[in-house]
């Protein structure tokens, strides 16, 4: 098998390759927390009555709250920010096509590559 | 400028030849891994607590602990025979193919300079907490933390790990100190473990609560198998690697049990889910002034330690992309009087001071958990093909790691079940992210590919793979 040569890349190549990959990775990591796709899905049960006893807090529990500095009312919307774990099995259903997918193209694309890599190497010899 | 030319595993400068330098031992191993990893005992791992109850945090910690004992397992087999800077970057190339290994290189550069943002930003909360001065913002501590350790990582690594295993040790005595100065063995004195972890609290979502903490979970030891960026600047790396990598995870096993006991025996779950600053809390709560600062400092010390790592690791990834023209060039070039991928430390800089300033704690951790996990995955297909391609006994491994496929498919397992917890809180994050690494893919097998020269990319002296 012949050697492949690459072609040599201009300075002004290299500098747009880096430019694509900065805006790639500001695009994947930035965009999420701009359209407040980032963060925990939570949200605030509230209590009429805010006393220690209501939030589920013991004697133990309430002395330790309020030498942390909290009272139960400052106390309410932390103790009462809960998970509400539902499944959406739609979106379950995408994330995992995007991943197997993702997966397979990476491990598929790979070996094409890596045959060209061995075939190279070892036909040298 | 430098004219660099890289040329295999050095680069050439002005004519010479200019390599990383082989000055690391086991200890600065184990003061890479474990450094970079010890400040998720003192926060982070909490966010699990916060996901499903305490007793899920104590769960995910064992559990998980199974995942990354799987990882080092793996990981000290496979790099101790591939020791190559890059670590994992350089397995995928050698094993999987040059697409997988730049994906692995984009994984390990995302999940560090994330934690290292993650870093940062505990470091300039922790000190505004403590200062208490109205108005003061952590940004100016957070530029400082990234700059400072940059130019650290630019003048060496020798120096850079020897602060790191003064950090370290520091930090980790800390929490050895707090665990037996809270009485562990006495219920009732400091420690309330049965008034505060009740059967009708330990799980308040029940064990789909387990599985989503397994997202946390992650952060007790994610970044342990950064020990394998260093394969190119240890000395002896058979034995270095296994040996740093394992006693790493050990420590880091004993301080996330020593850790979860005490914190869990002194707060509620719903501040322990929330806080940033769990054991610095902890020393609080005990009542003494002197294990207050002591936890304080180690916090600081925890989160340096962290980001110092953080930057040696992604910079030597980065820097491997560059040096086999998966990405320019151009990010080759080692410094000719410091021997260290300085361009890269550069370039990585202002990306982490940016996220640091847009992003919060547990997004910033978010995205580094998520890298870390699909990194995750692929180590466990890519020792099944390891083993496929090179038998045992047909190369000379540093290490063979026992009961082979089982530490793989446990892997594999824990980590699908890592991508539902992670689905349960953050999956749009998840599918922004996976959809990247998918175009990204894309433009570097139609278009990037065409400059990397293909036998280079195989450069151990072993026989021809198995199947091809």
């Amino acid at each position: 098998m012949s050697r492949y040569i690459p072609p040599e890349q201009s300075k002004a190549g290299q500098i747009f390759d880096i430019a694509v990959v900065v805006v790639a990775i500001f695009v994947a990591l930035w965009l999420p927390l701009k359209l407040g796709l980032a963060g925990a899905a939570k949200s605030i049960d509230p209590l009429d009555a805010k006393t220690w006893d209501a939030l589920g807090q013991n004697a133990t529990m309430a002395s330790i709250w309020e030498k942390l500095g909290y009272t139960p009312e400052t106390a309410h919307d932390i103790i009462q920010n809960r998970f509400h774990y539902i499944i959406d099995w739609p979106t379950l259903i995408i994330m995992a096509i995007v991943l197997v997918a993702y997966f397979v193209f990476l491990f598929r694309a790979s070996d094409r590559e890596y045959r060209e890599v061995i075939n190279e190497k070892f036909d040298d010899k | 400028m430098t004219a660099a030319v890289e040329t295999g595993l050095t680069t050439t400068i002005h004519g010479d030849r200019v390599s990383l330098l082989r000055v690391l031992g086991p200890a600065h191993v184990w003061a890479l891994g474990v450094g970079i990893v010890l400040v998720g005992e003192f926060t982070g791992w909490n966010f699990a607590a916060d996901k499903g109850g305490a007793l899920a945090a104590l769960i995910v910690c064992w559990i998980v602990g199974l995942l990354y004992t799987s990882v080092a397992m793996i990981d000290s087999e496979v790099t101790s025979t591939v020791a190559a800077a890059g670590g994992q970057y350089a397995q995928a190339k050698h094993i999987v193919g040059p697409l997988m290994a730049f994906n692995v290189a984009l994984f390990l550069v995302f999940a560090y300079t994330m934690l290292e943002v993650s870093d940062a930003i505990l470091l300039g909360d922790t000190i505004v907490a403590k200062a208490g001065v109205e108005g003061l913002t952590h940004n100016s501590f957070i530029a400082a933390t990234i700059v400072v350790l940059a130019w650290l990582n630019y003048r060496g690594v020798l120096m850079t790990l020897n602060v790191n295993f003064v950090i370290t040790a520091i930090a980790y005595v800390s929490i050895v100190i707090l665990f037996f100065s809270v009485s562990p063995w006495t219920q009732g004195a400091v420690l309330k473990l049965n008034e505060l972890v009740t059967p009708g609290n330990a799980l308040p979502y029940g064990w789909i609560g387990v599985i989503a903490a397994f997202q946390f979970g992650i952060w007790y030891y994610l970044g342990i198998e950064g020990t394998t960026q260093a394969a190119e600047e240890v000395r002896s790396p058979a034995r270095s690697l296994p040996y740093g990598t394992m006693a790493g995870m050990i420590t880091l096993l004993i301080a996330a049990a020593m850790t979860w006991y005490v914190c869990a025996s002194l707060m509620p779950w719903e501040y322990l889910g929330i806080t940033y600053y769990p054991l610095w809390d902890a020393g609080k709560l005990t009542g003494s002034p002197l294990l207050e600062n002591l936890l304080f400092i180690a916090t600081l010390l925890a989160a340096l330690a962290s980001a110092n790592g953080c930057i040696n690791d992604a910079a030597r990834a980065w820097f491997s992309l560059g040096r086999d023209r998966y990405l320019p060039s151009w990010f080759s070039a080692v410094h000719p009087k410091y021997r260290t991928p300085y361009r890269s430390i550069l370039f990585l800089l202002p990306i982490a001071l940016a996220f640091a300033f847009i992003a919060d704690l547990n997004q910033a951790i978010t995205f580094s958990i998520l890298s870390g996990v699909l990194q995750y995955t692929f180590m466990s297909i890519n020792i099944m093909m390891f083993r496929k391609k090179w038998p045992l006994g047909s190369i000379r491994r540093g290490y063979t790691h026992p009961f082979h496929p089982l530490p793989a498919i446990v892997l594999f397992c824990l980590c699908m079940v890592t991508f539902f917890a992670i689905f349960l809180g953050f999956g749009s994050q998840l599918i922004a992210m996976t959809v990247f690494y998918f175009l990204i893919s894309l433009w570097f097998h139609f278009y990037r590919y065409k400059f990397v020269r293909r036998g280079d990319q195989f450069s151990m002296p072993w026989p021809k793979p198995q199947g091809y």
